[in-house]
């Protein structure tokens, strides 16, 4: 039992207003209107304010706004009868049901509470109340009043309306400022205003929606997740949450955006250099293990493209924190020549299993039931590579090593630049159609048929500063990767068409990006 | 009235304003290379051209280790304490 009642400020049906607490002893009951039980309870708690009103302050806090005054007239009560309409008295004290009675002592301290109607609850209070002030009880006929009925949930705990009353408490853990929008202001458009958005309507991320996103994690709103250059603001977990909101994320979500931010602030990912480089980089994220089925992603038919809640809103709003929470806008720190789409979000889910080979995640050293964000950056892409002659698994390696060599530009070879391939299912099966075809003979195949020999060997700039940096494996003279470990692989797409992609990277190694693997924490 | 949350770092509650000028040049000139391609170039032929306009300046030479990330903390706030002026050769 609490020891103490959280006070209240009520008006009754009269416009006199309430104080709890107050200096005499209290019998308060939350009621509904439309609540059996709380009618049942109604002459029961006019007689007891008859009987001990003098001593007693007897108060109905009811929940029905304007129909309140039909539960008073119904059964003639004499009572203050307090408006709680907004529901926040029933907040406070942490009602779950109506009627909930709470007898109390001049310090507002519980002396008994019960909620519904069991009659022995109401018959011992009776006594109770009369032994305290020293009153005659009320003749009650008990024996016609039910021996049990179970009370109404509470208003407040209607979801909609709980989440607000959440927001708004006091002790609540929103921190972020609050931002009021004049009632003749378009939300939408305000947000617009403000900067924003990534181009596209944002949903408004008011208080009660971001509570309900912060409910899929237990860490503390207040954690910080990352540092988000180039401003270095502070993602916190209500910082995510808030922008998670505005992409149109779902709290199941959450996880795999934290996961997401944290991974590309590192500083091998490098975030700030991906945003601002001219070559119009973008963080491409992949997902693997059981979250993708647990959240819905797609990993099959259209997995790249556009249709999925999950892949587009959680892409969406990693992208949507190094704006706002880095402060990282489109011709402010972000220089692009001309970008592209995957800026407004690229994720999906790897197709685990239809892949004959270990899972991305696995590759990288996580266990398969771990659940996985690996980022990527990326300056082109998805593109098509096409092939639907090849029966053979080495041809079709060769178109898919062909379909790289336009990484970057076709004129450039050695590159330390990551590709990540995805292979469809139907390249699968011919990939595998004469045994197991490992991903290193898939990547030295690429290399092999992507070597040109004689080819300028030219590479400008921050390119050249990594090539000796660079892996220390084997590679064909004139190789188009300066290493095999820039090719990634991984499988997705439906079972129909024979069409991989890729995606073209930015430079790898110190001056650029290396991609980062996070585990989603899913507690 | 809606109320949403702010979903920006909050660093900006006013605008910011611009250092008032002195209406002439004298102090420290930094002349930072962020180490993009023939930066160092521009900044020596600034550094020459600013000699020659206005002998009694001083110059300091400052080095970004590269272009890709942000300032280095103590780089920056050796900067800040060091110069009145900052020239930074920017892009390639």
């Amino acid at each position: 039992m609490d020891t103490k009642q959280q006070k209240f400020s009520l008006i009754d049906m009269m416009g006199n207003t309430h104080n709890f607490p107050n200096t005499q002893p209290s019998l308060i009951c939350f009621v509904k209107e439309d609540c059996d039980t709380c009618n049942t309870a109604a002459p029961v708690l006019e007689a007891l304010h008859q009987a001990y009103g003098g001593k007693v302050k007897v108060l109905l806090i009811a929940q029905s706004g304007e129909a309140n005054s039909k539960y008073v007239v119904r059964h003639a009560l004499t009572m203050p009868t307090l408006n709680d309409c907004s529901y926040k008295t029933a907040f406070d004290w942490d009602i779950e049901a109506v009627p909930s009675v709470f007898w109390m002592d001049e310090n507002g301290t519980p002396i008994s509470q019960f909620e519904g109607f069991i009659r022995s609850d109401w018959e011992v209070l009776t006594r109770d109340i009369s032994k305290y002030t020293a009153l005659p009880a009320p003749v009650i006929e008990w024996n016609e009043l039910p021996t049990w009925r179970p009370g109404c949930g509470s208003n407040h705990l209607d979801p909609g309306i709980y989440d607000k009353l959440r927001a708004d408490a006091e002790g609540n853990p929103l921190r972020a400022r609050r931002i009021d929008i004049g009632s003749d202001d378009d939300v939408v458009e305000f947000m617009f205003d403000q900067g924003f958005s990534d181009g596209l309507p944002l949903v408004p991320p008011t208080p009660d929606r971001v509570i309900r996103m912060l409910s899929a994690t237990r860490r503390s709103p207040q954690d910080v997740v990352a540092t988000v250059p180039p401003n270095m603001g502070q993602a916190t977990i209500e910082k995510i949450a808030i922008n998670a909101v505005m992409a149109g994320c779902k709290p199941e979500y959450l996880p795999v955006v934290i996961a997401a931010v944290e991974a590309v602030c590192t500083d091998e990912f490098n975030i700030h250099g991906v945003t601002a480089t001219t070559m119009g980089a973008a963080p491409v994220m992949v997902v693997n293990g059981p979250i993708r089925e647990k959240i819905g992603m797609n990993m099959k038919l259209g997995a790249l493209g556009a249709g999925n809640r999950a892949n587009a809103t959680i892409g969406r709003a990693l992208r949507l924190v190094v704006r706002n929470v880095g402060g990282a806008s489109t011709g402010g720190v972000e220089r692009s020549t001309l970008g592209n789409p995957m800026k407004f979000t690229m994720c999906f889910a790897e197709f685990e299993e239809r892949s004959p080979w270990p899972a991305l995640h696995v590759e990288r050293g996580f266990k398969p039931e771990d659940s996985v964000v690996t980022i990527f950056a990326m300056t082109g892409g998805p593109v098509h590579i096409v092939d639907q002659t090849s029966r053979a698994p080495d041809q079709v390696a060769e178109t898919l090593g062909l379909g790289l060599e336009g990484v970057f530009s076709p004129k450039m070879q050695n590159l330390p630049v990551d590709a990540l391939l995805v292979v469809c299912p139907e390249h699968i099966d011919t990939l595998m159609r004469e045994g197991y075809y490992s991903k290193n003979q898939l990547r030295n195949q690429i290399l092999k048929v992507t070597a040109k020999p004689a080819a300028n060997q030219s590479v400008d700039g921050a390119l050249r500063a990594d090539k000796s940096s660079v892996g220390i494996k084997k590679i064909p003279e004139g190789a188009k990767f300066a290493s095999t470990d820039y090719i990634h692989i991984v499988v997705a797409g439906s079972d129909a068409g024979k069409f991989s992609s890729a995606f073209h990277g930015w430079v790898t190694g110190a001056t650029g990006s290396i991609s980062v693997s996070k585990k989603i924490d899913l507690d | 009235m809606t109320v949403i949350l702010d979903p920006t770092d909050e660093h900006s509650p006013v605008e910011r304003q611009i250092a008032k000028r002195s209406g002439e040049l004298k102090g420290v000139i930094g002349l930072l290379d962020i180490s993009k391609p023939r930066g160092n170039i521009l900044l020596d032929e600034l550094e020459s051209l600013i000699n020659k306009k206005v002998p009694n300046v001083l110059m300091r030479r400052f080095l970004k280790p590269t272009f890709a990330k942000p300032c280095p903390d103590p780089l920056r706030r050796e900067i800040g304490e060091s110069c009145d002026y900052l020239i930074e050769a920017l892009a390639d």
